[in-house]
């Protein structure tokens, strides 16, 4: 089953496209990350995976083959927005009783063991909440509501380094004892390092790179050598992005299989989630994506 | 305050603790540490691994991390799973006896000593190992090369992460015992 599923998939603001012809299969049980530049698509796109904004052109799908926004989608989504709105004037209870009548699925019991973990006083009003406590409160009230798949915007930009790692830890808890299907956008990519095991990446309204995170890593290296040689390897293998000096070159190159020898001469080392990201983005017609609709990585042109 | 409710859940014999900038894939980093606690006897058979609710709840990773990392475990014999109740030590790694060691460490102490005497320095010794060792295991083509590098750094006994990891299960086995 497909957590989010959309083929031709756009959206169209005025005359800018945030989004154009998306087409994503994201396959249950992962965590994902969504990653991109500012202005990217990303929020775009959340927002239509759970029925805020409807397309422009082309479908979206979630769980299975519900449509994004229908009721039955909208049971087993909850979704968090950016920097965790909440009601700042109401004590936490209240903001629980709020969250309980406005959704069908609740699990009030396991809202009241979480915010007790987290020693989140039920009688404090939330706006004198730390900036920490409020999105595990946002948090606690996406998970009481038992989703199939949580999408959460943003949800570390606004954290100290403590409260990330805390966070960050909850929710793999969380998915841990539930299961549940997680997507989440961030530009931070070392945010997302070790949590991710699925990646998006957008750029320009585009997805640009969509697959396993342990798959794009075993089929990305970095090949090092002589930059005197690097025109030819580059005629020959699926280049990604060349970093060359005098008289040596990095090339990030995309095998064909996992087993691709080495070029002699070369050295290959892996590549780094960070610096696999910032290669696609510094390269807008290099593409990773999987299924028939793949456009193989475009040999791009070798930068000086 | 997190810190203090782990030790209070923690019934774990080890604690886990990961090396951000060690390039080593952090599921081998679990595996290494395991191995690790193992032959410095912090583990012993019928202990219990820290749960994957655990590991994720401290460390912050995937879960999937930590079930790739048992497996592994369970793979190379080392642990086994009982259904609810957790991962188990099961073997332990297999070790050369201390002599073969020994001459072992013999053997490249002197070639230390010859790669010193020839003008190269301590990162210039790691670096050629390392490749050295990469080359070894390319030949014996046991390890897929998309994870070479990182298996046959992974395998070389880095300073900086085995001190991590001795301090960690040193501290874990303190607190296991008290």
């Amino acid at each position: 089953m497909n957590v989010i599923e959309a083929t031709g998939l756009g959206k169209r603001y005025g005359r800018a496209w945030a989004l154009r012809d998306a087409a994503l299969a994201i396959p249950a049980g992962h965590v994902v990350a969504l990653v991109g530049p500012n202005g990217a698509g990303k929020t775009t796109l959340l927002y239509m995976s759970v029925g805020l904004t409807g397309p422009t052109a082309g479908r979206i799908t979630v769980l299975g083959s519900e449509p994004a926004g229908s009721p039955a989608a909208l049971d087993q989504i909850a979704f968090v927005a950016q920097d965790a709105p909440l009601y700042r004037n109401l004590p936490v209870a209240d903001m629980l009783h709020l969250t309980r009548n406005l959704n069908r699925r609740w699990d009030q019991q396991r809202a009241e063991a979480r915010l007790s973990e987290l020693s989140i006083p039920l009688d404090r009003k939330v706006g004198k909440l730390s900036v920490g406590q409020q999105a595990q409160l946002a948090l606690t009230l996406a998970l009481a509501r038992r989703p199939r798949l949580l999408v959460l915007d943003e949800p570390l930009s606004s954290l100290d380094p403590v409260a990330r790692h805390d966070f960050m830890a909850s929710l793999m808890a969380a998915v841990a004892e539930d299961g549940l299907s997680v997507v989440l956008s961030s530009h931070v990519i070392a945010d997302l390092e070790r949590v991710a095991d699925y990646l998006i990446v957008l750029s320009h309204g585009q997805v640009q790179v969509a697959g396993e995170v342990e798959e794009l890593m075993a089929f990305h290296s970095m090949l090092t050598g002589p930059a005197a040689a690097a025109d030819d390897l580059a005629e020959r293998l699926a280049v990604v992005h060349v970093r060359r000096a005098g008289t040596q070159a990095h090339l990030l190159v995309r095998n064909s299989g996992p087993a691709e020898p080495v070029p002699p001469g070369w050295e290959a080392n892996p590549v780094g989630l960070e610096e696999l990201v910032l290669a696609y983005l510094r390269e807008p017609g290099a593409a990773a994506l999987p299924g028939p609709t793949a456009r193989a990585a475009q040999r791009t042109g070798v930068t000086a | 305050m997190t810190i203090d409710k782990q030790t209070e859940v923690e019934r774990a014999a080890i604690a886990f603790r990961l090396d951000p900038g060690s390039g080593v894939p952090t599921y081998l980093q679990l595996v290494q540490q395991v191995e690790h606690a193992l032959r410095l006897g912090y583990l012993g058979q019928g202990d219990r691994l820290p749960t994957v609710k655990e590991v994720v709840s401290s460390l912050a990773i995937n879960p999937n991390t930590v079930l790739k990392a048992y497996r592994e475990l369970e793979h190379k014999g080392l642990a086994a799973g009982r259904p609810g109740q957790g991962t188990f030590v099961q073997g332990t790694p297999g070790t050369l006896g201390l002599g073969e060691l020994t001459a072992l460490r013999k053997t490249l102490l002197a070639w230390l000593r010859t790669a010193d005497a020839a003008g190269l320095d301590e990162a210039g010794m790691v670096a050629l190992f390392t490749t050295a060792l990469r080359d070894f295991g390319g030949e014996r083509g046991v390890v897929p090369p998309g994870q070479r590098s990182h298996d046959r750094r992974g395998g070389t006994p880095v300073p900086g992460a085995r001190d991590g990891s001795r301090g960690q299960a040193g501290r874990a086995t303190a607190e296991g015992v008290a």
